[in-house]
């Protein structure tokens, strides 16, 4: 791909303390950010999606990540049904 | 099974991916894609692995070095105590809610999933059948062409052959041809000879008739009447002697 330098290590090979020059050296134009969430649709999609035989996991992930996030979005007005005042 | 049913109508929808037009899976672009393979690869048998539904295989394998088998299970356990404490994850009406709808999901999948899951690879078979029939059919059609073809190779090579019994046939007509003509002339010429003999040995022929009688009539009107009478006489002469020696013979 054009837009990924071959010097540019992937997050896994990162060490902790690299990963700060390692943010600033990625590509954040549209166009990096629009390749960087196909890479990773792709990925996503070629493993457990686009397969013989897939298994429930495939789309169960998506929705789980989907209930999860719709929770954090909504947890400012969740908060107000506490149980308890202070923990 | 549910992604099979995804799968079989993902590609249904491969134009318009869930990230817009214009954008085509990695895995179909193989015109923009640096390594591109002729023949396509065939597709993972199985995708990646989950546990329980939705953690990832490589979430256990990654903490199993560490912590062993239990390690992601307690740690699961820690996080939603913590959660549930802090209430950071709040008891209210939707908790139920959610409980009620996570627990007929579970029982619907785990009791209509084998099902779903054979109709869908059904499906993909019979789509894959249709193809592998076409290819199949093309095959045994571009065979059957290459057969026909080699075929027709070979009757070329038998042209030439024709060809040459067609030239040899035309060489014999010219040939007979020539031969009647010759023999044609050959006839018309020995005619023309033959009259010519035949005109001499007329000609001779009359010379020669011509000749005698015009001696014969020479000689005839050569003989003097006296010179007739003289022969009379002689004849008679003759005659009178011959007579005697006869009667003299037959006396004796």
């Amino acid at each position: 791909h054009s837009d990924r330098p071959s010097l540019i290590k992937r997050l896994m090979d990162v060490k902790l303390n690299q990963l700060g020059s390692w943010l600033g050296s990625r590509d954040f134009t549209p166009n990096g950010i629009i390749s960087a969430v196909r890479r990773g649709h792709d990925r996503y999609y070629n493993k457990y999606i686009n397969v013989k035989k897939g298994g429930i996991g495939g789309v169960a992930m998506l929705l789980a990540g989907y209930v999860v996030l719709s929770y954090v979005w909504e947890y400012d007005h969740i908060k107000h049904d506490r149980w308890r005042k202070y923990h | 099974m549910l992604s099979r049913l995804v799968f079989v109508t993902a590609s249904g929808l491969k134009s318009s991916g869930p990230l817009g037009a214009g954008l085509v899976h990695a895995s179909r672009s193989l015109h923009t894609s640096s390594q591109s393979l002729a023949p396509v690869p065939p597709l993972p048998e199985k995708g990646g692995k989950v546990r329980h539904g939705i953690f990832p295989e490589e979430l256990f394998q990654l903490l199993y070095p560490k912590t062993g088998v239990t390690g992601p299970y307690m740690l699961g356990t820690g996080l939603l105590v913590y959660l549930l404490s802090k209430e950071i994850y709040v008891i209210n009406h939707e908790t139920f809610t959610a409980a009620a709808i996570g627990a007929v999901l579970i029982y619907g999948v785990k009791k209509f999933g084998p099902s779903v899951a054979a109709f869908a690879d059904k499906l993909n078979e019979e789509k894959v059948a249709k193809a592998q029939e076409v290819k199949d059919v093309a095959m045994t059609n571009l065979t059957q062409a290459i057969e026909n073809e080699k075929k027709e190779q070979w009757r070329v090579e038998g042209r030439g052959m024709l060809f040459d019994a067609k030239r040899n046939n035309v060489a014999m007509l010219l040939e007979t041809n020539y031969r009647e003509r010759l023999q044609m002339v050959t006839n018309e010429v020995k005619k023309r000879l033959d009259y010519q003999v035949a005109l001499q040995n007329l000609h001779r022929q009359m010379e020669k008739e011509h000749m005698v009688n015009w001696v014969e009539k020479s000689v005839v009107s050569s003989i003097t009447p006296q010179q007739e009478k003289e022969s009379i006489a002689k004849c008679i002469a003759d005659l009178k002697a011959l007579a005697k020696t006869t009667q003299a013979k037959a006396a004796v």
